[in-house]
């Protein structure tokens, strides 16, 4: 343990003691009275920290003895994780407010489970890699469970810790078998042993397990099953944050995983994060299509775009690994202003995620309505918005690494997905007079919806400057 | 002779029967959490005879993190078992089913 070990870790270092002195601290002083400003604080703590790792280091170190990675991959997978943690955070303190959510708790396990996923997308090590995968999972488990007195609530995060409980004990499994047969923990030496030639029969074994185990974190199909309960139930806050910030850390993680330690056998893994990736995208769109709530519907429509991010992936090039990064960020961007406009649905101060409280909206108010028509144009991937190219750059990628079967079934699912988000917008501006929602919105989320909706606009000029990034971030993985 | 293969042969029994009291058990949670708690263990089996196996003390201390984790996620696991059984008035797994999936 040298000065350069923990200088490499130290924004983690910094949440981590930020975390426990605001638990301490507000344990003792004021507690939920202080939820609010705490909240903030975070969001702030969350951006500061983007910045810092972000603008303030720069190349390649490693920590620990090759436990911990922090690279340009590392980084861009943080960024993404903290900014995104951070507008999460903010859009959500007007709902936790009125419903009276707005506990102490929330703000500092969400800070807890983002330092998870910081040391996950840094992990070198199948050890850092759980410890990471279960400090985001246990903070997550009790934030699905916010909501105490409701039913709804505690079964979301039952169906959750039972699920991700039995995800984590096939990732162990996984590792064990990998250890077994590799003779170390370490990605380096996993990729070293396999770069001699002659693959152990067991190591194929506990990388089908490691991948079968991470399926379960990003909800790829056949392992999807908890994800439309978990996201219906919980409070829409914490929907909008697993929707966002644990997806970009869980595909960061398995592209991490399947490069540094799997990299020598690309033919071995790519096939079967393919046949995930067709499944995820197909039973995305065609299970969506049924649904009549709206988070159950983006459950199915993250189910659905995880499967594109993991075209990119599968292609096994570094153009593919920038076009998974940029899908990602794209994701989460319209992920944040869609759920800030479903944070703001409500009826008579209930809040209503039905399909059918969107009725007529335009004639509401037409400026929401506009800003949720681009938002769900770019989910769709429909051209001029940005999700259209996020979809490209994948599609691009597969056919780059003659996957081109793998890039017409990307297609045809976004055909088949188009329809259940145009079917929102239908309701809104062509929908029956009825109960709608009350067309209100608080300053956070209106400013959300409206920048996100503006981004997935102007972004078409040149990404904001994240292709290059993530192209630093991929040459920096793939080797 | 006990070999490096036994030992794997019941830590694969014992994963197995986790997973399928996960998903066989029609009678309470609990019963889900001890299946979890099995799963975990079998794997640290694994571990140390790999561990043992190759004279190396990784696996060893790899055990030690999933025993603390284990323990954390039972506690929280039965924290959340509470506060379903607070407002559900049960704890069988047919009763969790106000959503379907």
């Amino acid at each position: 343990m040298t000065p350069i070990d923990f200088s490499t870790v130290l924004p983690e270092i910094t949440l981590a003691l930020v975390a426990m002195a605001a638990l301490l601290g507000v344990v003792y002083t004021g507690k939920d009275a202080l939820a609010s400003s705490l909240n903030w604080g975070m969001a702030g703590v969350f951006v500061i920290l983007a910045f810092w790792i972000g603008i303030g280091t720069s190349g390649e170190r490693v920590a620990f003895d090759g436990l911990f990675n922090d690279d340009p991959f590392a980084r861009f997978a943080k960024v993404t994780i903290l900014l995104s943690a951070a507008a999460v955070l903010a859009i959500s303190h007007d709902y936790m407010v009125k419903r009276g959510l707005m506990r102490f708790e929330y703000p500092i396990l969400i800070a807890l489970s983002v330092l998870g996923m910081m040391f996950m997308v840094s992990a070198g090590d199948l050890i850092a890699l759980y410890m990471g995968l279960e400090l985001q999972s246990l903070a997550l488990y009790v934030v699905a469970s916010l909501r105490r007195d409701s039913v709804k609530s505690s079964e979301a995060g039952l169906k959750y810790f039972v699920l991700g409980s039995l995800s984590s004990g096939i990732l162990l499994y996984g590792a064990a078998l990998t250890y077994g047969y590799a003779g170390t923990t370490e990605f380096a030496g996993i990729l070293s042993t396999l770069g001699q030639g002659d693959v152990p029969l067991g190591l194929i074994f506990g990388l089908v397990f490691l991948i079968t185990g991470l399926a379960f974190k990003v909800s790829a199909v056949p392992f999807h099953m908890w994800t439309p309960d978990v996201y219906e139930g919980s409070p829409t806050p914490v929907t909008a944050f697993f929707a966002t910030a644990p997806k970009v850390a869980a595909m960061a993680l398995l592209a991490r995983l399947m490069y540094d330690a799997f990299g020598a056998i690309p033919g071995q893994w790519g096939q079967v994060i393919a046949v995930l990736s067709i499944l995820s995208m197909f039973v995305g769109a065609i299970a969506a299509i049924g649904q009549r709530d709206i988070k159950r519907l983006m459950a199915y429509s993250s189910i659905s775009h995880m499967g594109f991010a993991m075209i990119g992936l599968a292609s096994g090039t570094v153009f593919g690994v920038q076009a998974m990064l940029i899908y990602v960020v794209i994701y989460v961007s319209m992920n944040i202003g869609t759920f800030a406009f479903i944070l703001s649905m409500e009826r008579d101060g209930v809040p209503v995620t039905t399909i059918d409280g969107l009725n007529m909206l335009s004639k509401k108010a037409p400026l929401q309505a506009l800003a949720m028509l681009v938002l769900l144009f770019s989910l769709a991937g429909v051209p001029p918005m940005l999700g259209f190219f996020g979809k490209f750059y994948v599609l691009q990628a597969a056919v780059n690494a003659d996957m081109t079967w793998l890039a017409v079934s990307g297609a045809v699912a976004s055909v088949i997905g188009a329809f259940y988000y145009l079917r929102v917008v239908y309701f809104m501006y062509f929908g029956n007079e009825g109960d709608g929602i009350d067309a209100q919105i608080g300053r956070v989320q209106w400013i959300a919806l409206m920048g996100s909706a503006a981004v997935m606009v102007f972004g078409v000029v040149n990404l904001f400057g994240v292709e290059g990034v993530a192209q630093i971030a991929a040459e920096a993985l793939v080797r | 002779m006990v070999g490096l293969e036994h030992y794997l042969a019941v830590a694969a029994a014992l994963f197995v029967v986790g997973i399928f009291g996960i998903f066989l058990n029609r009678k309470n949670v609990i019963v889900i959490l001890m299946s979890i708690e099995l799963m975990l263990l079998s794997v640290n089996i694994n571990l140390v005879a790999f561990s043992s196996f190759h004279g190396d003390l990784v696996g060893q201390i790899f055990t030690m993190f999933v025993l603390t984790v284990a323990a954390a996620e039972a506690a929280i696991g039965l924290a959340i078992l509470v506060t379903f059984f607070r407002s559900r008035g049960s704890i069988d797994v047919e009763d969790v089913n106000v959503m379907k999936g």
